[in-house]
Order: C-alpha cells, then sequence, then structure tokens
C-alpha cells in the first residue's frame, strides 16, 4: 500500500505522530484544568465541611462545563480608558507558557515504539525555566493596560514575587543536574529509573550497596551509602522547588498578584468573559505543568517502581502515561491542600523568604551536592 | 497607662514556619477525609429534604381559608381581618347570601377575598381577630409565583390550601 508506506517516511511519521501526541496531550491537560476547578472548589468544601457543587450532575461533575459555558456566553467588555492592543493579548501571554511547557515534559515511556514526549529537547529544563518565567509578562501587562489601581498592584506583585522567586526556582534544580549529569528530562527520568527517585531513591536497577535484597522482577530495593548521602540535599531541592514553584504559579500562600480580599481579584479585576477565562485557564496549566516539572525532577516522571516501561506492550505504555498524570493530580491535591489550609503571606515577608532564605538555601545545597558527589568519587 | 505586650520568644523551628504548616495541613486533611467518608453532618439538602416533618404545631405559614365539616364557607366577610392587617395584604369585597340559602341566617359571604402574598408578614392577626374561625395560618411557607398578580392568593386559592378543618365550633347550625 504506497499510501500507508508514505505515513511510515520517518519525517511524514514525525510530524502525525507529534500532531496526535500534541493534540491527546492538550485535550487532556485542558480536561484537567477543567476539573481541577472542580477539584478546587470540592476540595475547599469538604476541608470547610460544607457539600461544595453538586447540582449539575452527579457530585456537579458537569459543572466545568457549565462554567465554560457560561463565561463563553457572557459579554467580552473592555473598559474605558484601558491599552486595548495589551489588554487584548495579555491573556493568551499568561496561557500560552504554561501550554508550551508542557511540550518537553515525559508523559510516558513508549507506546507503540513512539516515545511519549513531544519535543525531546536536551535543554529541557532550560526550556522549562526559560519559558515559564514568560507567564509573569500575561500578568504584568494585564495589570499595567487595565488602567485600574488594583489590577496594576497585582502586576507589580507579580513582578517582584517573580525576581524574588525565580532565583531559587532555578537554582533549587541544580543539585539534580549535577548527579544525573544532563538537562534532558527524559534522561532524568531514565536515571530515576535506574537510581530510585529523587525524593525517595529506596528502589534502584543498578548499582550494588550494603543495604540491598534483590526482588522477583529483577528491580532491587534498598538503600546504600551513596543513596543516603545524596537524599539529604535531594529533599532540600524538593521543598525549596516546591515552595518556589507555588510562588511561581501564583497559589497561596504565595497569590499576592490575585489576593481576592485585598485587590479585588488582582491583575483581572477588569477582565471578563473568555478573556477572564483564559487567565483562569492559564492558571491552571500553569498549575498543572509545574506539577509536571517536579513529578518529572523529584518524583519519577511516569515511572513506577517494579512496573515495565512501553517495551513491554502498549498495555505498559497506557499504563506509564496514567502514572504520569495521576501523579501529576496527587500534587495538585497538595497543592490545593495548602491553598485552603495556609493564610496568605504578607509581602515583605515574601521577599525576605525568596532572598534571604531560600536562595542561599538552594545556593548552600548546590555546594553540599557538589562535596558529597566529589566525596563519592574519591 | 500603655500596657506593652511582650512577644512571645519563638524558637528556631517555630520561626521556619514548619511545624504551624504541618499542623495546619494535619487540621484540614482530617476534615477532608471526615467530611469524604461521609461523617459530618452537613446543611439539609433543601429542595430535595425539607423540614416539613420537624414543623412545630404552632408554625405560622401562609393565611388560608377553612370550610368546615357541613362544607360550610366560614367567613362571614365581617372584615375584621381585613381592618387589622398590618402591611394591609387583606382585601375582602362582601355579598349577601340568598334568602333561599340554607345558611340565609349568616347573611354575608365574602364574594372576593384576596390576600396579597407579597405585602403578608405572617403575623397571624388576622387568625386571632377572627370571630368565625374562618381564617388559619397553615404550614405552607413556600410561596413563590413569576408575577405579581400570581402573588396575590383569591378565594379559591384560599380554600385548596386551606382545605376542611373539623373541630371548630359551630354557632351557626341551630340558626339554620
Amino acid at each position: 500500500m504506497p499510501s500507508l508506506d508514505f505515513f511510515l517516511q520517518p519525517e511524514i511519521f514525525l510530524v502525525w505522530t507529534s500532531v496526535l501526541k500534541t493534540s491527546v496531550v492538550l485535550g487532556i491537560v485542558l480536561t484537567m484544568v477543567a476539573y481541577s476547578v472542580w477539584a478546587e472548589r470540592k476540595v475547599s468544601a469538604f476541608i470547610q465541611d460544607r457539600v461544595g457543587p453538586n447540582r449539575v450532575g452527579w457530585a456537579g461533575l458537569i459543572q466545568p462545563i457549565a462554567d465554560g459555558l457560561k463565561l463563553l456566553l457572557k459579554e467580552n467588555f473592555v473598559p474605558a480608558g484601558v491599552n486595548k492592543f495589551y489588554f487584548s493579548i495579555a491573556p493568551s501571554l499568561a496561557m500560552v507558557p504554561a501550554i508550551l511547557v508542557l511540550g518537553v515534559l515525559p508523559f510516558g515511556s513508549t507506546l507503540f515504539s513512539v516515545p511519549m514526549v513531544i519535543a525531546d529537547l536536551n535543554v529541557g529544563v532550560l526550556w522549562v525555566f526559560a519559558v515559564s518565567s514568560l507567564g509573569v509578562y500575561g500578568i504584568v501587562l494585564a495589570g499595567w493596560a487595565s488602567n485600574s489601581k488594583y489590577p496594576f498592584l497585582g502586576g507589580i506583585r507579580s513582578s517582584s514575587q517573580m525576581i524574588s522567586y525565580e532565583l531559587a526556582l532555578g537554582l533549587s534544580v541544580v543539585p539534580v543536574f549535577m548527579i544525573t549529569s544532563t538537562l534532558n528530562l527524559g534522561q532524568i527520568v531514565q536515571y530515576q529509573i535506574d537510581h530510585g527517585w529523587m525524593v525517595f531513591p529506596a528502589w534502584f536497577a543498578k548499582g550494588p550497596g550494603p543495604l540491598e535484597f534483590s526482588t522477583e522482577s529483577g528491580a532491587i530495593f534498598g538503600m546504600s551509602l551513596e543513596k543516603t548521602l545524596l537524599w539529604i540535599p535531594m529533599m532540600i531541592s524538593f521543598v525549596v522547588f516546591m515552595i518556589a514553584m507555588f510562588a511561581e504559579t501564583n497559589r497561596v500562600p504565595f497569590d499576592l498578584p490575585e489576593a481576592e480580599q485585598e485587590l479585588v481579584g488582582g491583575y483581572h479585576t477588569e477582565y471578563s468573559s473568555m478573556r477572564f477565562a483564559l487567565f483562569f485557564l492559564g492558571e491552571y496549566a500553569a498549575m498543572i505543568a509545574g506539577a509536571g516539572v517536579i513529578v518529572t525532577l523529584f518524583l519519577g516522571g511516569w515511572s513506577l517502581p517494579f512496573v515495565p516501561d512501553g517495551s513491554h506492550g502498549w498495555f505498559w505504555g497506557l499504563v506509564n502515561i496514567g502514572t504520569f498524570f495521576a501523579k501529576i493530580a496527587a500534587i495538585i491535591f497538595f497543592f490545593l491542600w495548602v491553598r485552603w489550609t495556609l493564610p496568605r503571606f504578607r509581602f515583605d515577608q515574601l521577599m525576605k523568604l525568596g532572598w534571604y532564605v531560600f536562595f542561599e538555601v538552594a545556593l548552600v545545597n548546590i555546594f553540599i551536592t557538589a562535596g558529597i558527589l566529589a566525596y563519592l568519587k574519591s | 497607662m500603655a500596657t506593652v505586650v511582650q512577644r512571645p520568644k519563638l524558637s528556631l523551628l517555630e520561626r521556619s514556619y514548619f511545624p504551624a504548616i504541618l499542623g495546619g495541613l494535619w487540621i484540614t486533611i482530617k476534615h477532608f477525609t471526615q467530611m469524604a467518608l461521609g461523617r459530618t453532618k452537613v446543611t439539609m439538602q433543601y429542595p430535595e429534604q425539607k423540614w416539613d416533618s420537624a414543623m412545630p404545631e404552632w408554625y405560622r405559614g401562609a393565611p388560608t381559608l377553612v370550610k368546615d365539616e357541613h362544607g360550610r364557607e366560614r367567613c362571614v366577610a365581617c372584615q375584621l381581618c381585613e381592618f387589622i392587617c398590618p402591611p394591609r395584604a387583606i382585601t375582602i369585597k362582601p355579598g349577601e347570601l340568598p334568602g333561599n340559602s340554607v345558611w340565609a341566617k349568616v347573611e354575608k359571604f365574602p364574594d372576593k377575598f384576596d390576600i396579597d402574598m407579597i405585602r403578608c408578614i405572617y403575623c397571624g392577626l388576622c387568625e386571632e381577630v377572627c370571630p368565625e374561625q374562618a381564617i388559619f395560618l397553615r404550614k405552607d411557607y413556600s410561596i413563590t409565583g413569576l408575577t405579581r398578580a400570581e402573588m396575590v392568593h383569591d378565594k379559591a386559592k384560599l380554600y385548596e390550601l386551606g382545605g376542611v378543618m373539623d373541630g371548630l365550633v359551630h354557632k351557626w347550625n341551630e340558626k339554620k
């Protein structure tokens, strides 16, 4: 069949598989966005001893669709005195970076020997940081273009929050690269399959140690001196990265750009209809992308101990993909849980934490890791 | 005299926020799991569940007109309720009973009896003032309508809500 051969040419194959992967991931993520809004409302309700949305569909499960429809049907109002151009592009600027980050995340092993990552970049992590930092432009532009005091304050807060946290965010993952000696997210996941997850390196397939015993599937469970020593800087990295990610995605306790109680919603005060929905979508997509980065760097990506990868059949390929999104869902639950527990930090406290604590901790952590690695090599 | 409140001296661990954060997370997850397991008492789900069964005898709901077991409409259109009604919700147009009627001695009956449920304040004064035991506040509390006209209960509606009530005084029976 000549037509099938056409689709199996390497370049054409790459194109249509990439398009397919992109649309499927986008579909999954947008569905997750919709349902994390539902989860947000449900979790907050449960934590506050309420019932939460329960009218639209069973347990309110159709609520996100109703919300989306409502926002679609509303008037797209542009207040007088705004800078129309920036006012219009700001929502897209908030949304697009969050989606772009998803392009480099390995969301599964392989399916029919097609690698389950849209773009296997060697500078994957750098791409993540470069693109996700762009998200702040959407917020700052929205705040500035709205020509209104509350959005303006939100935008200013957002930019200063950004400079206090971006450093800690970037520095806290350097130890991960020092240990794995790669920036490619797929290879970082592969390292964690071989040596155990960064946050809990208790199983690994390679490298003998004193406290190990074999299991039937051939994987090894146990701790070694090397693992235990490297575990310390990894936990510090994980905690700092996690907290910086809260700030990066504007989640409580660092949601100062929004701060409903003080800023009437902050940067999106003047927005309505689909433009507002785009901000909302962007915020939750950034949360999912951030959770994806955390999962990939520290929680072993799509891998589960003693579960084979996609080369053992399409079923396991699907299991790996499911594992990745399940881990993301768990992280998102943690995000929600924290949101409905902690009060918001005051602005000076946030800057102080960023500059005086996390920056230093992340910096010192790099030296600790270097010291441990030098000790282990010698 | 100004009082100086000494700030508590926090240990390094307390200043790191972590014990308080973990404590808070523990409290909220307890609430979450209790709710998820269905152990938390929640508010009544109103349109599905109603408190009708728990309603007390003396509940003052919508005012209604009642008939007795002889099928006689008890209102004699004395208009006392119309006069006492604080928000002036009641409007009565009295009519004369025909001479061939069994109850001709009663002489009057309400030709029209309207209660504007937008105005009614459910005070129960109409029930208290009625010398004929004709008007009672029953247990209907969800009075809704899409127009103002719909919210005015006319005589038919009032009898529909009131129905028949027995055990009342029958002072007109001997004057049939």
